[in-house]
C-alpha cells in the first residue's frame, strides 16, 4: 500500500508574474509501517508537500501513486485516499466543533458512510489509542486541556483508519511533557497498528528519538532522507539551511573536534553519555585506580 | 520598590452556568509574591494550565486579582484610573504572531500604539524608526506584515510594544510557534532590549534552551512558584523539574547523566561550550595525574566522585 511521489514539482502562481516553485523534482516513497521525520524551515515545502499526500492539491508536473495508480487519473477513487492517508494539521484542536468528544470523533467515519455500530467501535478505538479515558467522551472537547483536546482531534482523524498518519507539529505549543506524551503514543500507535506514520517538525530532537528514517528538505528539495544518525552526520549543511542536530549531536562533534574520541553518531542522550565515558575511560583507568570510587569503577 | 511587585496575588476563574451563576472555581494563580528588579531580564516556566499566562496578564492588567494585589511601576492595577499607566509601563506580546498585527504596513503597525497614546507625529516617527532597528526590521518598515515570517511578525509586534517605551515587556511564549531560526531571532531581539534599552523583559516559554541567560527563573506549577533562582540553580534539580512536566535543556540533560555516572561534573552545566570546557579539564587533570608530578595536583582538587549508581558506568565503560 505504498504512496509514491515521482518528480513531483509545485508552483504556486504559475500563471503570474511572480511563479514559486515551492516543489522541485521531489521523489518520494512512503512505504508501509514506517515512521518518518519530515523537518525543514518555514518555507522550506513540508507543508505543500504533506498536501500532496493525499490528494488536496495537483502537483504541476511529475505523479503520485497510490498501489501503482495515479491519483490524479480519471476514476480514481478520491474518497477511499483521504480516508487512507490521514493529515493532522497544525493546532488541531481548532477544528473541534461538535458538542461532546465522542461526537467530534464519530464525525469522520460517520462520513464515510459506515453503519452506525461500525462508527463507535471505531471512535472507541481511536481515542482509546490516544489515552482519553471514557471519563471524558461525553464532556464538550473545549472544556479539555490543551493536550487531551490535541489527541481528540488526532483520534478524530485515527478513526478514519488511514494508512498512513501525517502529522503537522502535532507538540507545538505543548510543554515538555506534553510533547513526549504525544510522541510517545504515536510511536506506541504505529507499533500497535503497524500504520505508516509521517511527523513533520522542526525540532531534530524530538524526532530524533522516535523516527526510523529522517526526510530533510530545504527550498522544494530534498535535501537528505535516511536514518537519523546518517543525516545529522551533516551538521555544516544542516546549520546552512536553518536546521539545527540535536544538541547533543552537537557536542560530540565539538568534543571530536577537541581531540576526544567519541562516536559523533549518538543522536540520544543516552547514547550521548555511554560514548563520552568510553572515551574518558579508556584513559581513566590506571593512574585513577588508587583514588576512591571512580577508581573501583574503572577496574569493573 | 521593584518595578513589578506582587503581594500574595491569587486569581480565581469562575465558571457560570446559563443562568448566570457560578458553578464552579478554579484557582489559576495561587497566593504569588514576587518582586522583580528594573532592567532584570525574567524567565516564567511552567507546564499546561500552571498559571503562568494567568499571572502575566496581571502584569498589564487584563486580569485583576481576586486576592491580594499587584503593583506595577508602583501603581495598583487594580484601580481603574491606573489602568492605562500601567499599560504604557508593561507591554505584553502574545504566541501567535497573527493574532497582533493590524497594520497594512510594518511602520504603521509599529506607530499605532503611541499613535493612540497621543504621541507627536514627529515623535511617533522617530520612535518607529528607534523600535524597529531596536529588533532589527527597519529594512522592512515599508513591507506589508502579512509577507514576513512567523519570527520577523513576533519581532515586529515586540517593535510596536516597544514603541510606547515600555519599562517593561511580557513575552508569553513569543516563539511557541516559530521555527528554529525564528525562535533565536526573537529571542535575540529580547535580549538586546535588555541588555542595550535596560527593559525589564519577563519571558514566558517552554523551551529550556531560551531561560539560560535570564537573570532569574521562576517555576510554576498549579499556580504557585515551586522554584526560583538563576537558571543555574533552578536547572541543577533536574528530577524536581521533571515532575513538574518539565525538562531541562538537552545539555544539561546529559551533564546530569555523565555525573550520575560518576564523572564529577559540577551541576547545572547549561551550555555546550561549558560541557566541552569541563570535559577538557577532566581529561587534563587525568592525563596530568597519569605524570608523576600530576596526582598530587589532582588530589588537591578533591574529585569527590558521587557514590550513588555505580553500575552505571559499567555499561559505558566495560
Amino acid at each position: 500500500m505504498a504512496l509514491k511521489l515521482e518528480h513531483v514539482t509545485y508552483i504556486y502562481g504559475a500563471d503570474t508574474q511572480l511563479p514559486v516553485r515551492a516543489l522541485d523534482d521531489i521523489c518520494l516513497e512512503i512505504p508501509d509501517g514506517q515512521f518518518i521525520g519530515l523537518i525543514g524551515h518555514t518555507g522550506s515545502g513540508k507543508s505543500t508537500l504533506v498536501q500532496h499526500l493525499n490528494g488536496l492539491i495537483r502537483p504541476s508536473q511529475g505523479r503520485i501513486t497510490w498501489n501503482g495508480r495515479d491519483i490524479w487519473e480519471a476514476g480514481f477513487p478520491k474518497k477511499e485516499l483521504r480516508s487512507s492517508v490521514g493529515l493532522v494539521f497544525q493546532y488541531p484542536e481548532h477544528q473541534l466543533f461538535e458538542a461532546d468528544v465522542f461526537s467530534d470523533v464519530c464525525f469522520g467515519p460517520n462520513n464515510l458512510g459506515l453503519p452506525r455500530e461500525e462508527v463507535q467501535k471505531r471512535a472507541r478505538r481511536a481515542l482509546e489509542l490516544v489515552g482519553i479515558p471514557e471519563a471524558l467522551y461525553g464532556q464538550s472537547p473545549f472544556e479539555l486541556s490543551g493536550g487531551q483536546k490535541r489527541r481528540a482531534a488526532i483520534a478524530g482523524v485515527l478513526a478514519m483508519e488511514p494508512k498512513i498518519l501525517v502529522l503537522d507539529e502535532p507538540t507545538a505549543g505543548l510543554d515538555p511533557k506534553g510533547r513526549d506524551e504525544i510522541l510517545g503514543q504515536i510511536a506506541g500507535l504505529k507499533k500497535e497498528t503497524g500504520i505508516s506514520v509521517v511527523l513533520v517538525s522542526h525540532s531534530m530532537e524530538d524526532v530524533a528519538n522516535y523516527v526510523e528514517r529522517i526526510v530533510v528538505m530545504s527550498q522544494g528539495h530534498i535535501l537528505f532522507d535516511g536514518e537519523p544518525r546518517q543525516v545529522f552526520r551533516h551538521k555544516r549543511e544542516l546549520e546552512e539551511v536553518g536546521l539545527a542536530v540535536p544538541q547533543v549531536t552537537d557536542i560530540l562533534h565539538r568534543l571530536s573536534a577537541a581531540g576526544f574520541a567519541v562516536d559523533t553518531d549518538a543522536t540520544t542522550v543516552p547514547e550521548a553519555r555511554d560514548t563520552i565515558l568510553k572515551a574518558l575511560g579508556g584513559k581513566w583507568d590506571g593512574p585513577a585506580a588508587g583514588r576512591g570510587a571512580m577508581g573501583e569503577k574503572e577496574k569493573c | 520598590m521593584g518595578i513589578i511587585e506582587s503581594s500574595h496575588l491569587s486569581y480565581d476563574y469562575v465558571k457560570l452556568n446559563e443562568e448566570g451563576n457560578a458553578e464552579g472555581v478554579t484557582r489559576a494563580v495561587d497566593d504569588v509574591s514576587l518582586s522583580v528588579e528594573p532592567g532584570q531580564f525574567i524567565a516564567i516556566l511552567g507546564h499546561n494550565g500552571s498559571g503562568k499566562s494567568t499571572l502575566a496578564r496581571h502584569i498589564n492588567a487584563l486580569l485583576v486579582p481576586t486576592e491580594g494585589s499587584i503593583f506595577v511601576d508602583g501603581k495598583d492595577t487594580a484601580k481603574e484610573e491606573n489602568v492605562w499607566d500601567v499599560r504604557q509601563s508593561a507591554g505584553m506580546v502574545f504566541q501567535n504572531p497573527d493574532n497582533q498585527i493590524i497594520g497594512q504596513v510594518v511602520e504603521e503597525d509599529v506607530g499605532f500604539g503611541p499613535e493612540n497614546m497621543g504621541v507627536p507625529t514627529k515623535e511617533i516617527w522617530e520612535r518607529v524608526e528607534e523600535s524597529l532597528r531596536a529588533v532589527g526590521m527597519y529594512a522592512y518598515r515599508k513591507h506589508s506584515p502579512n509577507k514576513l515570517s512567523g519570527g520577523q511578525k513576533q519581532r515586529v509586534s515586540i517593535a510596536g510594544v516597544l514603541a510606547m517605551h515600555p519599562k517593561c515587556i511580557v513575552l508569553d511564549e513569543p516563539t511557541a510557534m516559530l521555527d528554529p531560526d525564528g525562535r533565536k531571532s526573537v529571542i535575540r531581539a529580547a535580549r538586546a532590549l535588555n541588555d542595550v534599552e535596560r527593559v525589564t523583559v519577563i519571558l514566558i516559554t517552554h523551551y529550556m534552551e531560551e531561560v539560560i541567560y535570564a537573570d532569574r527563573v521562576f517555576v510554576m506549577d498549579k499556580g504557585r512558584i515551586v522554584m526560583q533562582g538563576t537558571p543555574r540553580e533552578v536547572f541543577s534539580h533536574v528530577e524536581q523539574l521533571k515532575a513538574l512536566r518539565l525538562d531541562v535543556p538537552q545539555v544539561t540533560l546529559l551533564a546530569y547523566a555523565l555525573q550520575k555516572s560518576g564523572l564529577p561534573l559540577p551541576d547545572g552545566i547549561l551550555t555546550a561550550e561549558e560541557l566541552e570546557l569541563e570535559l577538557k579539564k577532566l581529561r587534563d587533570r587525568k592525563n596530568a595525574a597519569g605524570g608523576a608530578a600530576g596526582a598530587k595536583e589532582a588530589g588537591a582538587d578533591g574529585w569527590n566522585v558521587g557514590e550513588e549508581e555505580p553500575d552505571a558506568v559499567d555499561g559505558g565503560t566495560a
